[in-house]
């Protein structure tokens, strides 16, 4: 059996009127990859504001390496590493002097920490000398994960590194945080794109400060309560608007080429929703219309979970 | 037939020795969801800006609702809409100040602002409260329709859905649709490579060239490619 890494529970954070986080539980087991997924407003910052002893949490408790969040700070702070949301890097020192500095704070070496942050460091070296401002914003992202990475920390938080990076950067950061987490890093990373999170161990589902749902991700669209199908063909718009009029609708929405039909009747025998709706389909006039029942993924839950009156998973 | 609501011959944009944009040539139709895709650095902001007359191409030339991007860039302002995730409303402005700001800057009469800023709210459900306490995505769809406000032969979208949630993206593209069902022209770029899949066709652009140009359908079909996330994947990144 693994350590913890992370255990949360009951944590709460309150900013004004915006309950930011209304109680939060969860583990991280050591050496996990472990996902926050969820847009913004969902309360991820905060709650990585939290793990990294920035913000003392209203209620609850929480410990990092087995460690409390609010009274061994100082403990938590020299051994995690810490990617925010919005660079924070120094715009006027050099790609090398960003590396060194980092390294400096927390009284140790670009050296000692090269062959941690090698495979990511490698493909910017080239522009060592270039100030972090001009950087491109893939680049950035690897030198602020460089950083985060050169004091050898025994967990890692990245707060949405991969938003307004394009598909290709967002696979290629994937690809690296997948060889960290085999090095044995633990990782918590928060990202608003849903299929990031196939790439987790496991991932939390999260919304209004709350955690709607924890699984693998392969595992998530299992507990799904309703019948679904997928609807391909036609005028797309059109379609998506008589769906909607269908007698069992419980939710419509397009789904890259296609088209998610949810039907209102937990239980119901997906074949038998399949060709009713064929059947609908047809008496509306729309041909070469294809339905196929399928497996809900991590935005069809996602997008149910959000639907339902709040509740917590534990 | 009708002319096509944009136009790009040639177009390119060159800084120093650096061409960002070289030598694209695609036409938009009205009414017609084009979305303009590319890695960072690609050049899609570069034309974007050349389209919207804030740049002047190098050479090459484009016409946007008939007029010419190089000399006649103050009226294609009237005839375009804007919007992008970082620049949309004034936060400490309520929402019928921006409606109203905007309506100004458009050159609308104070009484077409009015009729139109009441069956805005109307539509989208919203009071008049200060637009920094809308949540995001709400914000995003009142920007998207005071970008619509003046009747824009064409709308240009820069990554409107990030950060928002998988609903209210699914939403906004509902207000894409309905646009575009009214004849307006939507030109999008995303990041979201489902939501590619949801124009009418698609550009990809890698090194300041268009690489790939068709309905989504045609483009995987030509690559022999699942999704559009493989083929944008294959183009930008060539093994």
């Amino acid at each position: 059996m693994s350590e913890t890494a992370v255990a949360v529970s009951g944590v709460g954070k309150r900013f004004g009127s915006t309950e930011a986080l209304a109680g939060v539980s969860f583990d991280v087991a050591e050496g996990e990859l472990f996902g926050l997924v969820g847009p913004d407003g969902a309360g991820k910052t905060t709650l990585f504001r939290v793990l990294t002893t920035l913000i003392v949490p209203d209620a609850g408790s929480a410990t990092v390496l087995g460690l409390d969040v609010v009274r061994d700070l100082w403990a938590i702070r020299a051994r995690v590493g810490y990617m925010p949301g919005r660079f924070s890097l120094y715009g006027d020192l050099t790609v090398a002097e960003n590396l060194s500095f980092f390294a400096s704070v927390f009284g140790t070496t670009v050296e000692r920490g090269l062959d941690l942050i090698a495979p990511v460091y490698r493909q910017i070296e080239p522009f060592a000398n270039r100030r972090a401002d001009a950087l491109s914003g893939g680049m950035k992202q690897k030198l602020a994960l460089s950083c985060a990475l050169v004091h050898r920390p025994d967990i890692l938080f990245l707060d949405e590194p991969t938003t307004g990076v394009d598909a290709v950067s967002r696979r290629e950061f994937w690809d690296q945080l997948r060889v960290l987490r085999n090095s044995g890093l633990t990782i918590v990373v928060s990202t608003p794109y849903m299929d990031e999170a196939m790439r987790c161990d496991r991932v939390a589902l999260m919304q209004g400060g709350r955690i709607l749902q924890i699984d693998p991700p392969g595992e998530i669209g299992i507990r799904y309560p309703l019948p679904i199908v997928a609807v391909t063909g036609g005028d797309r718009y059109r379609l998506l608007l008589s769906l909607r009029e269908a007698p069992h609708a419980h939710a419509v929405y397009p789904f890259g080429s296609e088209l998610h039909y949810t039907d209102d009747r937990a239980g119901l025998d997906v074949r038998q929703v399949a060709s009713e709706l064929r059947a609908y389909m047809g008496a509306h006039a729309f041909s070469g219309v294809d339905v196929r029942p399928i497996a809900a993924g991590i935005e069809d839950a996602f997008m149910e979970l959000m639907t339902r009156p709040a509740q917590q998973a534990s | 037939m009708t002319a096509p609501t944009i136009r790009a011959h040639g177009l390119t944009r060159r800084f120093g020795a650096f061409t960002a944009v070289d030598n694209i040539s695609f036409s938009v139709g009205a009414g017609e969801v084009f979305g303009f895709l590319g890695a960072n650095g690609a050049g899609k902001t570069t034309a974007i800006r050349m389209l919207t007359g804030l740049l002047a191409p190098t050479s090459g030339e484009a016409q946007v609702a008939g007029l010419d991007v190089a000399s006649q860039m103050d009226q294609i302002r009237r005839r375009i809409g804007y919007m992008s995730q970082r620049f949309s409303l004034y936060d400490d402005l309520t929402v019928l100040e921006n409606i109203g700001l905007y309506g100004g800057i458009y050159g609308l009469a104070g009484e077409q602002i009015a009729q139109r800023s009441s069956a805005m709210l109307k539509r989208l459900n919203l009071a008049d409260d200060l637009v920094g306490r809308l949540p995001l995505g709400w914000k995003q769809k009142l920007a998207f329709s005071v970008a619509l406000l003046h009747d824009p032969a064409v709308v240009f979208l820069d990554e409107p859905t990030g950060g928002v949630d998988p609903i209210t993206r699914r939403q906004f593209w509902e207000l894409i649709y309905a646009a575009a069902e009214r004849g307006t022209t939507v030109f999008v770029t995303t990041h979201y490579m489902d939501e590619a899949e949801y124009c009418d066709r698609i550009s990809i652009m890698v090194d300041g060239r268009i690489a790939a140009l068709g309905t989504p359908a045609e483009l995987k079909a030509k690559w022999d490619v699942p999704t559009i996330d493989e083929l944008f994947v294959r183009l930008a990144r060539p093994a």
